[in-house]
C-alpha cells in the first residue's frame, strides 16, 4: 500500500465488510484508490470486484438486504454514516455499467437528464455542456446530427460511450467503471480506454476488468482479489511484472482463473 | 435410429394438428359470436339509434340516451379509477420493496381484481345510493372505478417490473432523486404498457352490467343529470332483449354489436400501442 503514498488518495476503504443477507462477500477489505489515477480491479467471477465498486456509490443501497460495515472515506468523510446524502454522493461519484443503458429519450436528453438534476442553465449553456461530453466521450461526430433520435437507436458501443458521455456531463470527480467494454467489439474498445486515458487528468477512475491486458494497457494501480478478499494492490506495472503473491502470479499468468 | 426419427416425426405432426384444432374451436367460438351480432345486429344499426333516445313500446327510437350515458360513466370511471391505479401500482412496484404495506395491498387488490362485479354493485347501493336515497350517473361511475382501479394497478406493477433494474441502477448513478428515476425513465419506459392497462380497463367497464343494475338503474328518458338515474347501453340491452317487443330486440342487438365494436376497437388499439413499445426496445 505504500505504493500509493506519493499520490493522495481520493477514496479510502478502512475494514470494509459487506454482506448479501447472510452471505460475506467482502471481508475487511483496506485500500487507498489514488486521487486522478485509474485504478483496476481484477480477479476471478465472484470474487468481489463489483460488489466493491457497487459500495464506493452505494449502489447496493437500492436493494433490501445488503449491507456494508466499515468506513469508506471520500476525500475524509465516511458515506458509509447514517444520513448521508446518497443523490449528491452519486453526484459526484458516477457509475457506467457493464451493459449500455440509455434512458427512453433522445440523445440530447440523456445527457441532459444528469445535468438537469443539480445544475439549472440555458439553453445554449446546456447545448455546450452536452457537446463538451459527447466529444469527451468521442461520440459527437456520429451523432450531432440525430441528437432528437432516441438513444435505443444507436449501436451497441455508441450506447455505451453514450452513457460515459452521460457519466462526465454532470463533471463528477470520480468515474466507476463495471466491465464498460466487455459487450463492446474491439474498435470500440480501443475507443473507450482512450477515452479513459484522457479522462484521468481531470477524474479519479476505478474500473473492473476481466480482460487483464485491458487493465494493464489503462490502469496505474492494480488490486488483485479473490473470494471476497484483497490479494494484492500496488503499481499496475509492479503487479504486473512482479507480484509478490503466488495467488497474483498464477491468475496473471493464466494458470488459474 | 430410423425408428425413433419416424416416433418424433409422428409425435410432431400430432401435437402440430392437435394444437391446430383446439385453437380452431376457440377461434370458431368467437367467429360465430361475432356473426350472430353482426347478423341480428346490423339490421337494427340506423342513423336513428344515434340520434333519438329510448323508445317506449311500440314506437321507433334510438339508443343515444344510452350511449351519452355509458360515455359519461366510463369517462369519468375512468378519471377517477386511473390516477389511483397507476400511483397504487407505481408504489407497488417502485417502492414498495421494504416492509408490509405493499404485500398487503398486493393481496387486497387481487381480490378485487377478481371479486364479481354485482358484489361490487351491490357494495355500492349500500354505501352511496342507500345513503343518498336515490339511483345516480355518480354511482354508477363510482362502481365501475371500483372495477378500472385494480386492473390498472395490476397492469401499472407488471409494466414497470418489466423495466430492467440496470435501468434504474443508472438513473440513481447520476444522483437521481427516486421519484425522479420513477418520473422520467421508468414510467417513460413503460408509458406503452401502462396506457395499453388503461384501454384495457376501459374495455371492460364498457360492458359491465351488474354494477350499474343497482347503481346508475336506467332512464327512458334523454337525461345528462349525472346525480340522477342514468341510462347506458348494457342495462338497456338487458331491459329490451328481456322484453317480449321485436322492436326492442332489434335494438338490443344492434346496441350489443356497438359495445362488442368499441371494445373490439379499443383491444385493437391496446395491441398497436403495445407493440410500438416492444419494437422501440
Amino acid at each position: 500500500m505504500s505504493q500509493s503514498m506519493d499520490h493522495n488518495a481520493k477514496i479510502s476503504l478502512r475494514n470494509l465488510n459487506f454482506y448479501y443477507g447472510k452471505s460475506h462477500a467482502l471481508k475487511n477489505i483496506n485500500l487507498d484508490i489514488p486521487d486522478r489515477q485509474v485504478t483496476a480491479f481484477i480477479g476471478p467471477s465472484g470474487c468481489g470486484k463489483s460488489t466493491l465498486l457497487r459500495t464506493m456509490n452505494r449502489m447496493y443501497d437500492l436493494y433490501p438486504g445488503q449491507r456494508a460495515e466499515g468506513e469508506i472515506l471520500l476525500d475524509g468523510q465516511n458515506i458509509l454514516e447514517k444520513g448521508a446524502d446518497l443523490n449528491k454522493l452519486r453526484a459526484r461519484v458516477g457509475m457506467v455499467f457493464q451493459k449500455p443503458t440509455p434512458f427512453p429519450m433522445s440523445i440530447y436528453d440523456n445527457i441532459a437528464f444528469g445535468i438537469k438534476l443539480y445544475e439549472s442553465m440555458g439553453r445554449s449553456d446546456m447545448d455546450e455542456r452536452v457537446e463538451w461530453a459527447l466529444k469527451k466521450a468521442a461520440l459527437w461526430n456520429e451523432v450531432k446530427d440525430i441528437l432528437n433520435r432516441s438513444g435505443n437507436s444507436l449501436s451497441g458501443g455508441q450506447q455505451q460511450r453514450l452513457c460515459i458521455a452521460r457519466g462526465i456531463a454532470v463533471k463528477p470527480e470520480v468515474l466507476l467503471l463495471d466491465e464498460p467494454a466487455s459487450a463492446l467489439d474491439p474498435i470500440s474498445t480501443a475507443r473507450i480506454e482512450e477515452l479513459i486515458h484522457e479522462l484521468k487528468t481531470d477524474y479519479t477512475i476505478a474500473i473492473v476488468t476481466h480482460n487483464m491486458q485491458q487493465a494493464a494497457r489503462v490502469s496505474d494501480f492494480t488490486a488483485y482479489m479473490y473470494l471476497g478478499e484483497m490479494i494484492e494492490f500496488g503499481k499496475t506495472d509492479l503487479v504486473f511484472t512482479n507480484p509478490k503473491q503466488k495467488a497474483t502470479e498464477d491468475y496473471i499468468t493464466g494458470k488459474f482463473g | 435410429m430410423f425408428s425413433l426419427y419416424a416416433r418424433r416425426q409422428f409425435a410432431n405432426k400430432f401435437n402440430l394438428i392437435a394444437s391446430l384444432a383446439t385453437m380452431l374451436i376457440g377461434l370458431s367460438a368467437l367467429a360465430w359470436i361475432l356473426w350472430t351480432l353482426l347478423t341480428y345486429g346490423l339490421g337494427g344499426v340506423s342513423l336513428e339509434m344515434f340520434t333519438k333516445s329510448t323508445p317506449p313500446p311500440g314506437s321507433t327510437g334510438g339508443l343515444l340516451n344510452a350511449i351519452v350515458g355509458s360515455l359519461i360513466m366510463t369517462v369519468i370511471a375512468t378519471l377517477v379509477g386511473t390516477p389511483i391505479g397507476i400511483l397504487a401500482g407505481t408504489y407497488l412496484a417502485e417502492f414498495g420493496q421494504r416492509g408490509w404495506l405493499a404485500p398487503t395491498t398486493r393481496f387486497i387488490n387481487d381480490i378485487l381484481l377478481s371479486a364479481p362485479s354485482i358484489v361490487i354493485g351491490l357494495f355500492v347501493y349500500e354505501v352511496y345510493v342507500v345513503s343518498t336515497g336515490h339511483f345516480s350517473g355518480w354511482a354508477g361511475a363510482f362502481a365501475l372505478s371500483l372495477i378500472v382501479i385494480p386492473v390498472v394497478v395490476r397492469t401499472t406493477e407488471n409494466m414497470l417490473k418489466l423495466v430492467p433494474n440496470s435501468l434504474r441502477e443508472a438513473a440513481a448513478a447520476l444522483g437521481a432523486p427516486h421519484w425522479k428515476v420513477v418520473t422520467m425513465v421508468t414510467w417513460r419506459a413503460s408509458k406503452a404498457g401502462i396506457l395499453t392497462g388503461i384501454l384495457l380497463a376501459i374495455a371492460r367497464i364498457s360492458g359491465e352490467t351488474a354494477p350499474l343494475l343497482f347503481t346508475a338503474l336506467n332512464n327512458q328518458f334523454w337525461s345528462t343529470d349525472i346525480n340522477a338515474p342514468m341510462a347506458n347501453l348494457p342495462v338497456v340491452i338487458f331491459q329490451m332483449a328481456m322484453s317480449p317487443y321485436d322492436d326492442w330486440h332489434k335494438l338490443a342487438w344492434a346496441g350489443a354489436l356497438l359495445i362488442t365494436t368499441a371494445v373490439l376497437g379499443l383491444s385493437v388499439a391496446a395491441r398497436i400501442l403495445f407493440r410500438q413499445q416492444s419494437s422501440s426496445h
